[in-house]
């Protein structure tokens, strides 16, 4: 029997803008690729969800303040909470912040520039639903592209998040200030990540790297697994 | 009712904005430090007076206006 393609949604909010390139990069690693109008009050039928990059809402107030108050986005809340797959890049990152999913907030980048370039990673933890085709300690090269990408968090919470094992990516290399070079995070249960890299531009090995297809793959496969262990 | 919120970085946040302010001030010959940028924030607010408007503004803030992570507020009712 053929495996079973696992259905996964991008949330399309105005001023996305790499919602197309998670969706052909999704369906490039063969999963269903399925777009979410941000003004839907419920979520189709999904084994997982991503919230793509841009600049949602503008940027307004802060980096994914606005957005956080999309129907979509309260769908997607209650999705996670359920136990559900979420993974956000970038502006997804900072909505999944701004809406409690995930510790800590993205603010202006340290030198005030924007920086867009291919940048090392470390990956610190290869045992999760988005990192289970890494390994502990593998070095990756993903672009960023951000001007909002300094992850902060107050000492006594990023310790607590080195206790829990939730920080899963750091750059290998100073990229825009952040805490312990944070570059992606998850939840507790490990079930939503964050990350400001761009997964969705490093899948085809002609744009420089394909690591960012690791990631991604990551996330088909798991959520591939939970449509066999539901059927 | 008028109000008037005030969002600033706390204290020990890193404000790259307020640091260049700073260096440009400096560069104009004034001598300052601790330079700090926030936002302001002007509303009308529906309120029977200036107790249930405050009240009113500062769950704004909460749950919208300023992340508690980073940033406090202030709130100016003006009547």
């Amino acid at each position: 029997m053929a495996s079973p393609q696992p259905r996964i949604g991008v949330v399309m909010y105005p001023g996305s803008n790499d919602d197309h390139d998670a969706l052909w990069a999704l369906a490039a690693l063969d999963a269903e690729a399925v777009a979410v109008w941000h003004d839907e009050p419920e979520l189709p039928d999904l084994d997982a969800v991503v919230l793509p990059g841009g600049f949602s809402y503008g940027d307004y107030l802060r980096c994914g303040a606005i957005a956080r108050f999309s129907p979509a986005t309260a769908a997607v809340v209650r999705f996670a909470e359920a136990g559900g797959l979420v993974l956000g890049i970038c502006n997804g990152f900072q909505i999944l912040c701004e809406a409690g999913l995930l510790p800590g907030i993205l603010l202006e980048n340290e030198t005030l520039r924007f920086v867009c370039r291919d940048v090392g990673l470390r990956v610190e933890r290869g045992d999760l639903p988005f990192t289970s085709r890494c390994t502990e300690g593998q070095r990756l090269v993903i672009p960023v592209k951000h001007g909002d990408g300094r992850w902060f968090a107050p000492p006594e919470l990023v310790a607590e998040l080195e206790t829990n094992g939730q920080i899963v990516l750091r750059y290998t290399e100073p990229v825009n200030g952040s805490v312990g070079e944070v570059a992606g995070v998850c939840n507790a249960a490990g079930t939503v990540m964050g990350l400001m890299p761009h997964p969705e531009h490093a899948v085809d090995p002609l744009l420089g790297s394909a690591d960012g297809a690791l990631i991604l793959a990551s996330l088909v496969e798991s959520a591939r697994e939970r449509v066999v262990a539901a059927a | 009712m008028k109000a008037t919120v005030l969002v600033r970085p706390k204290p020990g946040i890193l404000d790259p904005q307020g640091a260049a302010v700073e260096t440009a001030l400096e560069h104009l010959g004034f001598a300052v430090a601790g330079a700090r940028v926030g936002k302001v924030i002007d509303l009308e607010v529906q309120a029977a007076d200036a107790t249930e408007a405050r009240a009113r503004v500062e769950e704004m803030c909460k749950r919208l206006l300023a992340n508690p992570l980073i940033e406090s507020y202030d709130v100016e009712i003006h009547g």
